[in-house]
């Protein structure tokens, strides 16, 4: 059984803003059903671009749903500059910690508020740049790279457990491996 | 609070009677079996008897029962028997839904030293393509290991028709009866399989204790080399205890067969009823029919099946889940993916497995427990609107 702190049970139980808002008027998602994990938060941005009401629903694990709810419980009253500094290590610390499994769950965290701050602010998401590396989780190899170099990970399975990368069909995780292979050659 | 133990695929509890069985050989008669004295011999005796209760639950001769540590073991010891018994042959076949012990093995011998594995894949039902199977028998294969009951779904494969063909062939022929021993009868004589893994913990005995029937007559190279234990076919001392409670537990799986096949069956039917008459977006996973009476493997659209088993937690309720959700990986089950379950329901899947310990009181506990949690889940599903997928 997952070793959860006791705040990210709280949150699973209890959590916080769950459902549509009806009046939002950022939408974020990411995930899919056939990933195995989903969320969509939902703001209420006011005309000073502060959140003044966040809310989420998600499918996923406990500390999917966790993260959902801290990420919420974090952003609101924030600005939309404020919330865009937010990392998934902010959520992840917010609950206790999360396994280190389970970390890509804050990774949806972030990935969702971003997407939601662009589509305020009537932004396209630029392409990312890089190779996709993995297609299940739209990651490249340039944020395997950066994720290798900032977090000294060393095997496919630390990579997973950071990005979600090679966690869905599986397929990439030879080039996911070329690719710490690579770093490391670097140094 | 109460603990409902309804996964039983996953582990059983050490029946009251083993372990009044096993007690004294813990202490005061802690020979060793193969000394030249007494006090090691009463031991003997007492191996003897368990052997007997293996034997006679499969319909065994005593003989061809070789007790090793675990499941793992006994398939991984018959596997590599028949490749050492036959070195020349390069080909070996199962099935894509196998347990670990031998899809991960298979995957070994594939990748590491060069055998041509051959993994026969299911229908959506979780029934063996035997089409493909038969294609696939060849000179060139040294065995062919198939389980008898799937693990997660509880779908039997037809042993004893599959046998026949293979071993007609020449070829040995393995199943893993891990999950079918004590649930449904099992006679190695009628079935004709070469050899048959079983594992103690899934039949109310310890963990650490296996076996496996080898079939008289057939060329069996030992997968741990030692002693002379176990007839020279496992070195090794014995695990006495273990082996003794076992012995028990088989007596008393063999006695319980009948109840196993009716009262439990009964009441996973009943559970199996409810769940689907109380819940919408609710699917059964593999043949309804041809099916352990105590294992339901059940799917709920739109949600995650983690989160479906800390909630039954909360109420004591052990269960397991379809999806891995383990490791980084989200993908579901390799059955469930196997069977081409739809991702829908495949993430949302519990497994609950029964004993004869369970009852009614306990099925309407967990039926009203998934109700709540299913309907809690769904409030925050953004696939669930209005009662139905979106």
């Amino acid at each position: 059984m997952w070793d959860y702190t006791d705040k990210v049970k709280e949150h699973f139980l209890h959590p916080r803003n769950v459902g549509e808002l009806k009046d939002a008027n950022a939408i974020g998602e990411t995930g899919s059903l056939n990933c195995g994990d989903a969320l969509k938060l939902f703001l209420k941005v006011n005309e000073n671009e502060r959140i003044i009401d966040a809310s989420f629903m998600t499918f996923g694990c406990a500390s999917a749903v966790a993260s959902s709810s801290a990420l919420t419980e974090i952003i609101k009253g924030m600005t939309l500059d404020e919330a865009a500094k937010i990392t998934n290590e902010d959520i992840a610390d917010f609950l206790g910690g999360l396994p280190k499994e389970k970390m890509h769950c804050s990774v949806m965290g972030k990935a969702a508020l971003k997407k939601a701050i662009a589509n305020y602010r009537g932004v396209q998401i630029m392409e990312k740049p890089g190779e996709m590396v993995c297609e299940c989780f739209e990651v490249t190899d340039l944020e395997i790279i950066d994720a290798v170099k900032a977090n000294g990970l060393e095997t496919t399975e630390d990579v997973t457990n950071y990005l979600k990368a090679g966690g869905g069909c599986g397929k990439c995780l030879d080039r996911i491996e070329e690719v710490i292979a690579s770093v490391k050659a670097k140094g | 609070m109460k603990v409902i133990y309804t996964d039983n695929n996953a582990t059983t509890k050490v029946a009251d009677e083993v372990i009044e069985e096993m007690l004294p050989y813990f202490g005061q008669l802690y020979g060793n079996p193969s000394s030249m004295h007494t006090f090691g011999d009463q031991v003997v005796k007492k191996i003897k008897q368990a052997r007997q209760r293996v034997a006679d639950l499969i319909n065994a001769d005593p003989d061809e029962i070789v007790f090793t540590s675990c499941g793992t073991e006994s398939d991984n010891s018959a596997v590599f028997s028949a490749l050492n018994a036959n070195p020349d042959k390069k080909r070996i076949i199962t099935s894509n839904v196998e347990h670990p012990a031998i899809l991960n093995l298979f995957k070994f011998l594939q990748d590491k030293k060069g055998y041509d594995a051959v993994f026969v894949p299911v229908d959506q039902k979780g029934h063996l393509d035997l089409d493909i199977l038969y294609d696939s028998l060849s000179d060139d294969t040294a065995i062919v290991s198939l389980m008898w009951a799937n693990n997660e779904t509880g779908v039997l494969f037809p042993v004893h028709e599959i046998a026949g063909k293979v071993t007609e062939k020449k070829i040995l022929f393995h199943t893993d009866a891990v999950q079918a021993a004590g649930k449904i009868p099992i006679d190695v004589k009628a079935a004709g399989v070469d050899m048959l893994s079983l594992s103690g913990h899934k039949i109310h005995a310890p963990k650490g204790i296996g076996v496996l029937y080898v079939k008289k007559g057939i060329r069996f190279h030992p997968y741990l080399i030692g002693g002379h234990q176990e007839k020279g076919r496992r070195g090794g001392t014995e695990n006495t205890v273990s082996i003794i409670g076992l012995g028990k537990a088989c007596e008393l799986a063999a006695r319980h067969l009948p109840v196993a096949g009716t009262q439990v069956k009964d009441l996973r039917d009943y559970l199996q009823n409810r769940l689907l008459e109380k819940i919408p977006g609710v699917s059964v996973n593999g043949d309804l029919e041809t099916r352990l009476p105590n294992t339901l493997s059940i799917g709920f659209d739109a949600v995650e099946g983690e989160s479906i088993l800390l909630l039954l937690d909360r109420e004591g309720i052990c269960a397991s889940s379809g999806s891995a959700c383990t490791s980084g990986s989200l993908d579901p089950s390799h059955v469930l993916m196997a069977m081409k379950v739809p991702f829908k329901s495949a993430h949302g899947t519990i497994r609950f497995s029964l004993s004869h310990y369970n009852t009614r009181a306990e099925m309407d506990h967990i039926v009203e427990t998934m109700v709540q949690a299913i309907e809690k889940l769904r409030a925050m599903s953004p696939f669930w609107k209005n009662g139905k997928m979106v």
